[in-house]
């Protein structure tokens, strides 16, 4: 196995392109690590990207949207002063990460690229309107966080690309977002279903909305017809039943040893309803 | 609340001290199974099967063995020609069987081969050079499915002569007990239920997986470092396996991260012996999470029928029970103990159960605290709180009224001795708890169980020392504070203090033999032993003092760790402490040692009852535990701190049992969730905290009252979660563990 630090983004991603066989990026190696030490993936290069200048900066930019550093951890995350004002859901969601250990390691970008349909961050991440920047032989370009996955463990990332920031858009005003997930127990577990809400009101109405599922289909879904929903409306009952129907009908996900085909279809409804109440909320200043 | 407000007679015993390892173990220091190294030290790991039940055609290990850094390689011809005999009977040939695969493999995990190479590493790439070619057969992993006629045979000819005539192979052992009139019980009962229940295979889940560290020589002699409940059995079965003499083979016991009996038998230890014979080199084995999961433990999966009659009164008038244990490609699945447990906390008039060991496709079950007891106790209690929900009765009143006692004949044959059901009974009853108001989405459960305990063949050794400070040589690893309890017993005949005493777990080769630690034995049995052991030093330190008194050693009685002339010579001398009879002891005739070797017999049976709150999410089906108080009859408690953590630490286990805790298999028969990702083990934030009461009905078998704690706290969970849990859903929950999918379509299907 070849081991490389480089300088920069450019250098890192030469070395991605030029490699052979399985290449792995390592950013808090909280999956990459794992999965080398349980055999199931043993890369033959990889190449550590925290040594790159400003990795783990987290920024407020003058438009008020964010820009993390690819190496900025779901503790600094929790920890930054205004971040989690801005954007709660996308913070609480990086925080149900793993234990205290792997908060201080994991990374936004390494839970996205891992590329788990149950990725806790990924769904707060669509509903937040993120996007990343993908550094590659040809320069850089612009992708939504959305556009990232293509199904379990693949990313549509090519040879020799690999993300180089994140940016979040600004809150603007009478935004609210929010990340729920359904754990069997109350930590350290994965998503048998997740979902994440992003609003904004006019008043008391919604005038824009994104709602995001995970671990209910091969990729974190972005829910068009969610969104619809409660386009318009107060929030009420009636919406509510729409966006919870709207969710169910959307999964398509799998039996396995996590959940049932059912289960996860009743519960994707159950989660939509209860994080949409949690964004309205905090879209309204209150607490939640 | 334990025994603060009750007077003792005791000084030592029942007071908290730190125990003797703690700071080795906060800081680090103390030995585990993986922490012994060797000159020369090789490292091994073992090939596993990937089928659930495939013929083995050709192992062909010649890559692996041409390799610079493999320096040896073993299979099933490497070891002993230990003979098959039918059931338990031949229990050496089915831990050979398992330790390394013979004609066949039997489960998804079972050894064929293992290797030893210069690094671990190097060990773990040499495996992928081994070839084995497999003729993969049909397989089988459900009890029933294991019971029907078509089910594929595991091993023809392993049943005993217990079982029915026309029973499929896979049934190997059969129990059946009771007594009274069963018909005439059901024509007097007001309301009968009767239903079925299912249990899942679950893992002991000891944080330290199992690791060794094995010298063979080419002369026979031997030593054996592991983590162990018990390295006399280790010894015994290692010596039968390799075909060497018992005596020659040293055990030595590691600290132990856990074991709740899954530690009472070895897996790696004899692969590691006869990967240290071949290559004349110190063999270290270390199993990965995922061995664990699929070669070790667990318990066994259980499916059962449970009939009950009650009167409107809440006598139960009959009851019967019929419990299918699936315990691997092995016979040993505890049906009988299944059986055996499942009434007995009632007097009953009559009452039958049978009990079936049935093999399948998984992994040799192995003991897990109260083998047996917790399927059944979930089972039977279920139904009785079914029967208390339909006849408008009040749950503990209706154990009460059933409730044993000292002269009830037991379920399972014998008459009880002095026993504290009632006790746990009334305590709960009195309990805060159990008249705590509920609020709406929650429901409470009780259940009462019921364990035997056990005595088992024990050796026990004192030493004084010329100071007066005492070492005792116990041989039951401590798995849960018994080193502090062995302690206290010892300082409370002595009459020194505690922290002049230290417990030592000794090797085979410094002690008699012991039985393993398992059996709730280990406090009532080696803390037996000890007080004897004990006593015998102090009739020495008599005999000496009466020789410098110049007066008879029955007129010299033992009282605060002096001698002291009693009878007529009562008050002729100063009292003389232990110190000044043992600083010149070389000198009055030796060394003063005591010792005990027997095999106590009066374990004293022991009950529990458990009050559950749970609370259930009537959309998602999850369920939190949100209030537990566990009262358990101790007998006597000796270090109540540490009794407070068996009982603790039973009803954790049992909420992952009953909860979330499963062993998954495939339609290939494959173990799906051998992580503990997946294996979804209780954390520490899912737990609220256990009250506990420990209620004290001394037991009469032993010198202090001791009944045995470990195994009994891990009866009732299972039923007491289920009752609460169908009690806040609204609907009887039959199958374990009560996943939040499970519960979910349960609810759904009750509309
Ligand atoms: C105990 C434990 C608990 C966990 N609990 C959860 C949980 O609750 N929810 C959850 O979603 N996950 C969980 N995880 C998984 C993991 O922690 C997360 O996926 C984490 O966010 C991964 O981030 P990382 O920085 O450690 O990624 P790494 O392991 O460093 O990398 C992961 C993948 O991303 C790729 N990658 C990393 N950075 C880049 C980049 N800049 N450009 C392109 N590709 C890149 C790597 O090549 C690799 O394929 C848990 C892990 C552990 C060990």
């Amino acid at each position: 196995m070849d081991y490389h630090s480089p300088a920069s983004f450019a250098e890192a991603s030469a070395l991605a392109a030029n490699a052979t066989g399985i290449t792995r990026f390592l950013a808090g190696g909280t999956d990459v690590l794992v999965q080398l030490r349980s055999e199931l993936v043993t890369p033959d290069t990889l190449i550590d990207i925290k040594k790159i200048n400003g990795v783990r900066d987290i920024t407020r930019n003058a438009d008020g949207s964010w820009t993390l550093g690819i190496a900025a951890t779901g503790a600094e995350m929790s920890e930054h002063p205004e971040l989690g004002r801005d954007w709660p859901g996308v913070v609480e969601a990086m925080d149900l990460i793993g234990s205290t250990q792997v908060q201080g390691r994991a990374t936004p970008t390494g839970n996205l690229c891992n590329g788990s349909p149950a990725a806790d961050s990924v769904p707060a991440m669509v509903a937040a309107g993120v996007t990343v920047t993908v550094t590659g032989r040809d320069g850089t370009r612009e992708v939504a966080v959305e556009d990232i996955p293509t199904g379990p463990g693949k990313t549509s990332l090519a040879k020799g690309e690999l993300i180089s920031a994140v940016n979040i858009p600004a809150r603007g005003e009478n935004g609210g977002d929010a990340y729920l997930r359904f754990i069997p127990r109350t930590e350290m577990d994965i998503a048998v279903v997740g979902v994440g809400v992003n609003l904004r009101l006019d008043g008391d109405t919604i005038t824009e909305a994104r709602v995001s599922l995970g671990a209910v289909a091969p990729t974190v879904l972005l829910v068009e017809d969610c969104a619809k929903a409660i386009i318009g409306s107060t929030l009420d009952d009636a919406s509510m039943e729409a966006l919870a129907a709207a969710a169910s009908a959307a999964c398509n996900p799998i039996d396995d040893k996590r959940g049932t085909i059912a289960f996860r279809t009743e519960v994707a409804g159950v989660l939509a309803k209860r994080a949409a109440k949690i964004a309205y909320a905090r879209a309204k200043g209150e607490d939640a | 609340m334990a025994l603060d407000d009750r007077k003792s007679d005791f000084t030592f015993v029942g007071t908290r001290p730190n125990r003797p390892d703690g700071l080795d173990k906060v800081t680090g220091r103390a030995k585990f199974g993986a922490d012994a190294y060797a000159p020369g030290m090789l490292h091994g790991a073992i090939l596993r099967s990937p089928h659930a039940h495939a013929r083995i055609v050709k192992i062909d290990a010649s890559k692996a063995e041409a390799h610079k850094d493999v320096k040896a390689v073993v299979t099933r011809a490497d070891f002993a020609d230990v003979p098959f005999k039918p059931g338990l009977e031949g229990e050496f040939y089915n831990v050979l069987e398992n330790v390394m695969a013979g004609e066949k493999a039997l489960y998804d995990g079972h050894a064929v081969a293992a290797v030893a190479a210069t690094s671990a590493l190097a060990a773990r790439d040499a495996l992928k050079l081994i070839e084995v070619e497999y003729e993969v057969l049909p397989h089988v992993t459900d009890v029933d499915k294991a019971m029907a006629p078509d089910a594929p045979v595991i091993r023809e000819g392993a049943a005993d002569y217990s079982v029915p005539e026309g029973m499929h192979p896979n049934v190997v052992r059969y129990h059946e007990s009771g007594h009274g009139d069963l018909e005439a019980g059901f024509a007097e009962a007001d309301l009968i239920i009767e239903d079925s229940f299912v249990t899942e295979a679950t893992h002991q889940g000891y944080i330290e997986p199992h690791a060794c560290l094995a010298i063979l020589g080419n002369d026979g002699k031997g030593e054996l470092w592991c983590t162990t409940q018990g390295h006399w059995i280790a010894q015994k079965t290692c010596a039968a396996l390799l075909g060497i003499e018992t005596s020659q083979l040293r055990v030595t016991a590691s600290e132990i991260g856990g074991g709740f009996g899954g530690k009472t038998t070895v897996f790696i230890e004899p692969v590691a012996l006869a990967l240290s014979r071949k290559a004349n080199r110190p063999v270290k084995l270390v199993m990965t999470r995922s061995e664990v999961f699929r070669a070790t433990g667990p318990t066994s999966s259980a499916s059962m029928d449970v009939k009950i009659g009650m009167k409107k009164d809440g006598t139960i008038s009959a009851a019967q029970g019929i419990f299918r244990l699936q315990g691997g490609a092995f016979p040993g699945a505890p049906g009988d103990m299944t059986a055996m447990c499942a009434f007995a906390p009632y007097n009953l008039t009559n009452v039958k159960q049978i009990g079936y060991d049935v093999m399948a496709n998984r992994p040799k079950q192995a003991a897990y605290r109260a083998p047996g007891a917790p399927m059944g106790a979930f089972a039977v209690e279920s139904v009785i709180d079914e029967l208390c929900n339909k006849l408008g009765l009040d749950p503990v009143e209706v154990r009460l009224k059933n409730a044993a006692h000292e002269g009830t004949k037991a379920s399972y044959g014998p008459t009880y001795e002095r026993i504290g059901l009632v006790e746990t009974l009334e305590a709960a009853k009195a309990h805060p708890h159990y008249s705590a108001p509920l609020k709406p989405g929650q429901g409470r459960g009780i259940s009462c169980g019921f364990w035997f305990n056990h005595g088992g063949e024990t050796s026990v050794s004192l030493a004084l020392s010329e100071d007066g400070s005492a070492q005792v040589m116990v041989g039951t690893p401590d798995i849960g504070g018994s080193r502090a309890s062995m302690a206290l017993m010892a300082a409370e005949v002595l009459g020194i203090p505690y922290e002049n005493i230290r417990v030592t777990i000794a090797d085979t080769a410094t002690l008699g033999y012991n039985d393993v630690s398992h059996g709730s034995r280990v406090t009532y049995a080696s803390g037996l032993a000890t007080i004897k052991a004990a006593r015998h030093a102090v009739e020495k330190l008599c005999e000496r003092a009466a020789a410098k008194w110049g007066i008879p050693v029955d007129a010299v009685k033992w009282e605060n760790g002096c001698a002291v002339p009693s009878g007529p010579n009562a008050g002729d001398f100063d009292p003389m402490p232990l110190a000044d009879i043992t600083a010149d002891m070389g000198r009055t005739g030796g060394p003063i040692s005591g010792h005990f070797e027997a095999t106590p017999e009066g374990a004293g049976v022991s009950f529990g009852t458990h009050i559950v709150d749970a609370e259930v999410d009537p959309e998602t089906g999850k369920t939190s535990v949100t209030r537990y108080t566990v009262i358990q009859d101790a007998g006597k408690a000796i270090h109540p701190t540490y009794v407070e953590g068996q009982y603790q630490g039973g009803a954790a286990q049992g909420i992952g049992w009953a909860l979330n805790e499963e062993y998954i298999y495939g339609e290939d028969g494959r173990l799906q969730n051998s992580i503990f990702l997946d294996y979804r083990i209780p954390v520490a934030s899912d737990l609220p905290m256990i009250d506990t009461v420990i209620v004290e009905v001394p037991n009469p078998g032993h010198p202090f009252g001791v009944r045995g704690v470990g195994e009994t706290g891990i009866v009732p969970p299972l039923a007491a979660i289920a009752n609460a849990v169908s009690n806040a859903a609204g609907v009887r929950m039959k199958r374990l563990p009560m996943s939040p999918p499970r519960i979910l379509a349960a609810l759904k299907d009750n509309g």
